[in-house]
């Protein structure tokens, strides 16, 4: 039973954090068809936003050592910043481009904002203490689960409520649904295209933000390629919940965390380090079984 | 009534351009480059087999892969297996099985080998992954990456785990490299003007209208993935011997995104665009490798600090994309009608991978 409660929650908030990617990489896919392959490198980028340049192995920690409640907006605020800026700079320029040609874009935009922050920081990964009490165990059930579990899990959660009022019920929510459902009918009908994928960008980037908190915090570590496996898991998640739908990528998101913690604690010793591969085999097999996705909205049906 | 030119004879001058220019290239840097300069080139004809083969497939099916340089490391692995000699392997490598250890052939032999083999592996999961369309047959693909890196990078017995397996004889120079990537280019040609090729470019143009015509589209796709494979495993064979040594993080994404660019800024519809791409980032990155390391202005050495060069690639890359969206070549084809560039297509056709809208 106690195990059981530590898989469950082993598998929550791996879960949430490629919700929260999956997330992020499906309101911009919704809106403008771009797979973001750049968003892992805003993940990188908001953690290291809170260190001072330098490439001593030391890191000096910055912003860092603000009290959480202005870390966290201001952190949300560079996630933003830097996402928006990628969108009026580079994205703008590729509306009409092919999904490949604006893909491999963003991934060229990716590269560039990693080897930046290699210029600045090094390679080395640095160690960056936030929040060192939320490491302790708390006990739930007769299990001890680490607090910052619980938390991510209780901040993913909020933030899915959140986004899902913020969607339903609020008049810019409608129209970002309405975008990512038809864009050219939503903007003939008047909505602001630039607006609605502007706002798109600015929670994904929100997003990152929260996913390079929640990793350093869980890390202590501050790493260039920390976002990318998130990323990658996080875009097979938007594709197996089927593309366009946002509860679609979310459950995906849970789902892929599930399996991956499931195989770990599963598989026979032997087979463990070729949990990744059940993974990815995993994902082949669904694909097979529902080339559309788990949850394609109606209007992902192709039509001839 | 004359008859109308063959295929054959209205686009033979493709390959031919692109095979000749290469050898010119290899005779300049075998005559006046450095060594490191020459072991650029072979990397650079080395990348061009690959961005090739990855032509075959995303060129002419329309569907984007993420997982052709997997194959790249099961041709670099079946390679090392087989040229390594045998009191190595039986140190680092006592899971394989006893006719490999025990084997060791030369290059000429295990090139092709490793080619059939990524080829043959190719067609077995190609006839379960091509069933799929659009993006999922992407993801897919992606998958397939993931599971053979893990695989590769965790089957220690076998394979030699996250380490390098070495001991491969190096024997790469620029004219076996120029073999190579004409052999690339030829195949690539054949294929592109068989009639799998032609009928994949017709779903690849109006897939509706393709099958309609009786085109098996799911067929169609699998000899382009088998084709692509061959080439790509025969260029990760190459690629083993260029350096001696294989370590399956050589094959992940960096390479993945790095090849994609390379067709992507070059033209992703066009053998000519593929092969240009490659130059053009080779020589991009050449050239800012250069300039980190300084050029002298009046006895001052001016140099760009380091990481520079990345940097400028990638804002090199989204620029390109920015004005030529299909690519430095537009996807057309050189040739010598209209010189250089002969119009092939009336305008981009994307169809395949509007399966993404």
């Amino acid at each position: 039973m106690r195990e059981l409660l530590q898989i469950i929650f082993d598998a929550l908030s791996l879960g949430s954090l490629y919700a929260l990617g999956a997330l992020g990489i499906a309101l911009i896919f919704g809106v403008m068809r771009l797979v973001n392959f750049a968003h892992g490198d805003f993940i990188a980028f908001c953690v290291f936003a809170m260190l001072w340049p330098s490439i001593d192995a030391a890191a000096i920690v910055f912003a860092g050592q603000l009290p959480f409640y202005l870390l966290i907006p201001l952190l949300l605020l560079i996630g933003a910043a830097l996402s928006i800026l990628s969108e009026v700079v580079v994205f703008r320029r590729f509306r009409n481009a092919n999904p490949a040609t604006m893909m491999i874009a963003s991934f060229a935009l990716g590269f560039v904002i990693r080897h930046v922050l290699l210029m600045l920081f090094s390679s080395r990964p640095k160690s960056i203490t936030l929040w060192p009490s939320l490491g302790l165990p708390v006990e739930v059930f007769g299990a001890h689960i680490p607090m910052l579990q619980v938390v991510t899990i209780i901040i993913t959660l909020a933030v899915l409520v959140i986004l899902v009022l913020f969607l339903k019920r609020t008049r810019y929510g409608l129209e970002m649904r309405a975008a990512a459902d038809n864009f050219t009918m939503a903007r003939m009908l008047g909505v602001r295209a630039n607006g609605v994928i502007l706002l798109a960008f600015a929670i994904s980037g929100m997003l990152a933000a929260a996913i390079g908190l929640i990793l350093a915090t869980n890390s202590g570590t501050a790493d260039i390629g920390m976002g990318a496996n998130v990323m990658l898991i996080a875009f097979i998640a938007t594709v197996i919940g089927g593309l366009g739908s946002i509860p679609g990528a979310v459950a995906a998101g849970f789902l892929i965390g599930a399996a991956s913690v499931v195989f770990q604690a599963t598989l026979p010793h032997d087979a463990r380090v070729f949990r990744d591969a059940f993974v990815y085999g995993a994902v082949i097999v669904v694909l097979l079984v529902r080339p559309q996705g788990l949850f394609a909205p109606k209007s992902a049906k192709q039509r001839v | 009534m004359s008859q109308r030119p063959s295929v054959i004879r209205q686009t033979i001058i493709t390959p031919i351009v692109l095979i000749v220019a290469l050898l010119i290239m290899a005779a300049l840097s075998y005559q006046f480059g450095s060594r490191a300069f020459n072991r650029t080139v072979v990397e650079m004809f080395i990348n061009i087999m690959v961005v090739v083969g990855l032509y075959v497939f995303v060129g002419n099916s329309g569907l984007l892969s993420f997982g052709h340089i997997s194959f790249m490391c099961l041709g670099a692995y079946m390679t090392a297996w087989l040229t390594i000699p045998p009191v190595m392997k039986s140190i680092t490598l006592k899971g394989l099985p006893a006719w490999l250890l025990h084997a060791q052939l030369p290059m000429w032999v295990a090139t092709p080998i490793s080619g059939l083999f990524a080829a043959l592996f190719a067609l077995i999961v190609g006839r379960v992954i091509m069933r799929l369309s659009g993006i999922a047959a992407s993801i897919a693909t992606f998958g397939l990456l993931g599971v053979i890196n893990n695989v590769y990078s965790n089957w220690d017995s076998v394979t030699g785990g996250q380490g390098s397996i070495v001991g491969i004889p190096p024997t790469m120079n620029v004219w076996t490299a120029w073999i190579g990537g004409a052999v690339a280019i030829a195949i690539a040609y054949l294929y592109s003007i068989s009639r799998s090729g032609l009928a994949l470019r017709a779903t690849r143009d109006e897939a509706v209208a393709a099958s309609a015509s009786g085109i098996d589209i799911v067929r169609e796709r699998l000899i382009a993935f088998v084709v692509s494979a061959f080439i790509i495993g025969l260029a990760g064979a190459l690629y083993a011997h260029f350096l001696s040594i294989v370590n399956p993080g050589a094959f992940y994404l960096r390479t993945t995104f790095i090849t994609l660019s390379m067709l992507v800024v070059g033209g992703m519809y066009s053998l000519s665009g593929a092969v240009s791409g490659v130059v053009a980032i080779s020589v991009l990155i050449e050239l800012f490798r250069d300039l980190e390391k300084g050029i002298s202005l009046g006895g001052h050495t001016v140099g760009l600090p380091n990481g520079v060069q990345e940097i400028a690639i990638g804002i090199i890359t989204i620029v390109i994309l920015m004005y030529l969206p299909t690519g430095l070549t537009r996807n057309r084809e050189f040739s010598w009608r209209r010189w250089p560039l002969q119009r092939r297509l009336t305008r981009p056709v994307q169809t395949a991978l509007k399966e993404l809208h």
